[in-house]
């Protein structure tokens, strides 16, 4: 079983007459994922069509998961109506969240966070690439791709990939599929400073998922996410993990692009992460261009087959 | 964003954080005008510049300290005019120093006790949380290393608010007591309001004070906004000092290019941050110096790519520009296209190493080669950096 969301999980889209949400939408359905709903306020009762696909939309996230068995949303609404989005999944009671938009205002996710504490809804971002869970068709189609990652750079496989980045995720993703190496699921939390699902939450998923075998976690400077993961693989992880943190070179107190991307004190450099990685056994990639290896170096040293 | 103290203090004002009385001046004419609101007596000279350590400091004409104590206000007049217009090196700053092009005049207090108070997202449980300290006055980096037991820390709930026990417990650590006590209490709880209400990333005091008179005052204001929250502050958003901010970085702004301006030699050109800042690792791993960081986004089109490479030549320390682009679902045929376009609209002299990967990688490729330009292609991250560090070292 991958992780979070399989080929049958079905989909809404919140913010589908969007440009962004409307582009995305169709490059999913075009993967094979199972698009059911559309949500845009004031659009209910229209279609969205693409390729056959005629996919309704709903002026709720209730109405479109009560009509259409909905359990998961792709949130791609703009910055100042994403936190009410993100609460409206929670209150139409779905499995999950994924939050694409980025530029939420902090203080909106510390609320958003607050309310949704006791909530059956996960959250995955903001600012986040979503989350794919490849398929076994011709590249990787017929799997489920939530956002906005390229579908075709995956390969279904044994392999659960972790990362607060988008475009790194798609490179370590990208080097696997290279090597011939599959994915189970491949998870992007988001690089803002107040996010939902963290690092260590994706990590558990993995170590109780049997189809995975190794892991790959990318992280980046500033906050203790990795190292709290890190720590937590140490006790609890029997599977090989490889690990990468961007931002060595980034000078303190600024921020680099991510809003979560900033170093504050000695414990959130690319160094201090490093080295609780090293600590932790998990392998650390040298590296961005050593990320599949890393991790078949640490399958070699554990015994352990990842394709 | 940041603001200068002069503007964080009229903030305090506004939401009842008591200040020292003070006045701003940015012309010499001003100077005057600003010391005469202010009452005769011992007055506080403060260059404003978005860097700290400015009291440290040392301007480029060799005179000392960013920030003077002086008895008279023919003295604080005196000083101003030394600092408005010369420039400012701290710690902070750089070897380039900052251009003062504002004085702030205050009235020195009488400091009974220094303290230290802030408030920030403490990430770890994603609530705001205030920090408080009885050592105030100095860098309290160094007190949390040296004595952790003297820093204080209330986490709020952001749905109740700063709660008023909550408030009592900061002021019974802090030690103070009867009329400071209440005075504290009322700054700490108005100062809380402020930092909500104006989607602040950080509201920093330090000092706060009390003086022998039992007023509590916020002495210096260091304060910082959350950008995506701007939109909701047009008040706040007019504090913007465009002076303080790298011509360059606005520039980059305006074509939705993230840029960050570092002091190497290898401009690089990324899409995504992640991959931009392990970009610039890549780069000092194999033995360079990265010049820049620089995000051109998930879109990466062909007038960004051209603006982008304007930025980076704008740079003279720069000697050569890696490319890097993941072709997620971007053709990588269209960011070629753009690559090449770029490189001969600015007339490009540099070596440039491009490495691309992704969608329609092999018609990118081939864009690039049936150019004419004298580029390297680079196949790997690793590849693509080890051969810009070789090129520039050449």
């Amino acid at each position: 079983m991958p992780i979070l969301v399989t080929p049958q999980t079905k989909l809404l889209i919140q913010g589908i007459t969007g440009e962004f949400g409307a582009r995305h939408t169709r490059l999913s359905l075009d993967y094979g994922t199972t698009v059911v709903a559309g949500v845009t306020p004031g659009k209910g009762g229209q279609f969205f069509e693409h390729g056959g696909h005629r996919v309704p939309i709903f002026n709720s996230v209730a109405d479109a998961a009560r009509a259409t068995g909905a359990t998961v949303s792709a949130i791609f609404v703009p910055p100042p109506f994403a936190a009410d989005a993100i609460l409206e999944c929670a209150d139409a009671g779905l499995d999950l969240a994924v939050a694409i938009t980025e530029g939420i205002p902090i203080r909106d996710m510390v609320r958003v966070k607050h309310a949704m504490q006791g909530s059956k809804t996960r959250l995955l971002g903001p600012n986040c690439p979503g989350v794919v869970t490849p398929g076994t068709g011709p590249d990787s189609s017929g799997g489920c791709r939530i956002g906005i990652a390229p579908g075709y750079i995956h390969k279904r496989g044994h392999v659960g990939v972790v990362s607060r980045s988008g475009t790194l995720t798609y490179e370590a993703v990208f080097q696997l599929t290279s090597k011939n190496i599959g994915q189970t699921t491949c998870v992007g939390i988001g690089g803002d400073p107040v996010n939902g699902t963290s690092h260590l939450d994706v990590i558990k998923l993995f170590n109780a998922d049997p189809e995975t075998h190794g892991i790959i976690m990318i992280g980046e400077i500033g906050g203790n996410a990795e190292v709290e993961a890190a720590r937590w693989i140490k006790a609890n992880c029997q599977k090989p993990v490889a690990g990468f943190i961007a931002g060595a070179t980034a000078p303190a107190g600024r921020r680099m692009g991510h809003a979560g991307a900033i170093v504050g004190g000695a414990e959130d450099t690319a160094a201090a992460k490093i080295a609780v990685f090293k600590e932790c056994g998990i392998e650390v990639a040298i590296t961005p261009s050593d990320m599949a290896d890393a991790l078949l170096r640490a399958a070699k040293a554990k015994g352990v087959t990842l394709a | 964003m940041n603001i200068h103290e002069y503007q964080a203090k009229a903030l305090f004002e506004k939401f009842g954080v008591p200040v020292p009385k003070g006045a701003a001046a940015k012309t010499t004419a001003e100077l005057n005008a600003a010391l005469a609101s202010l009452p005769e007596g011992p007055t506080m000279v403060k260059s404003q510049i978005h860097a700290g350590g400015r009291g440290k400091g040392t301007f480029t004409d060799g005179f000392k300290g960013g920030v003077k104590f002086c008895k008279t206000k023919a003295d604080a007049r005196e000083t101003a005019g030394k600092m408005l217009n010369n420039t400012l090196v701290t710690i902070q700053t750089g070897p380039a120093g900052r251009k003062v092009q504002t004085i702030y005049f205050t009235v020195a207090s009488d400091i009974k006790k220094e303290y230290y108070l802030a408030i920030l997202l403490d990430r770890a449980s994603s609530k705001p949380v205030i920090v408080a300290s009885t050592e105030g006055g100095v860098e309290i980096e160094k007190v949390a290393h040296d004595t952790p037991e003297k820093i204080h820390k209330i986490v709020v709930d952001p749905a109740y608010g700063l709660a008023d026990f909550q408030v009592r417990e900061l002021i019974f650590k802090l030690g103070f007591t009867g009329n400071e006590a209440k005075n504290a209490g009322k700054l700490i709880r108005n100062l809380y309001t402020m930092y909500w209400e104006t989607d602040a990333a950080m509201v920093e005091v330090n000092p706060l004070i009390t003086t022998p008179a039992g007023d509590v005052l916020a002495l210096d204001g260091k304060v910082s906004f959350d950008d995506n929250a701007l939109f909701r502050h047009p008040e706040i958003a007019a504090l913007r000092d465009l002076n303080e901010e790298d011509s360059k970085e606005i520039e980059a702004s305006k074509y939705s290019l993230s840029y960050i301006a570092l002091d190497g030699n290898i401009a690089c050109l990324v899409n995504g941050a992640g991959l931009a800042m392990s970009t610039m690792d890549i780069i000092q791993h194999f033995g360079g110096t990265p010049a820049n960081f620089l995000d051109v986004g998930g879109g990466a089109s062909k007038d960004q790519v051209i603006a982008a490479f304007k930025i980076i030549l704008g740079d003279k320390n720069v000697k050569g520009i890696l490319v890097n682009i993941f072709g997620g679902i971007m053709d990588c045929n269209v960011i070629a296209t753009g690559i090449v376009a770029a490189v001969k609209e600015v007339g490009l002299q540099l070596p440039l190493v491009v490495r691309l990967e992704g969608n329609n990688v092999a018609a990118g490729k081939a864009t690039l080669a049936a150019s004419g330009l004298k580029l390297v292609s680079g196949d790997t991250m690793a590849d693509a950096a080890q051969k810009i560090v070789k090129l520039v070292a050449a």
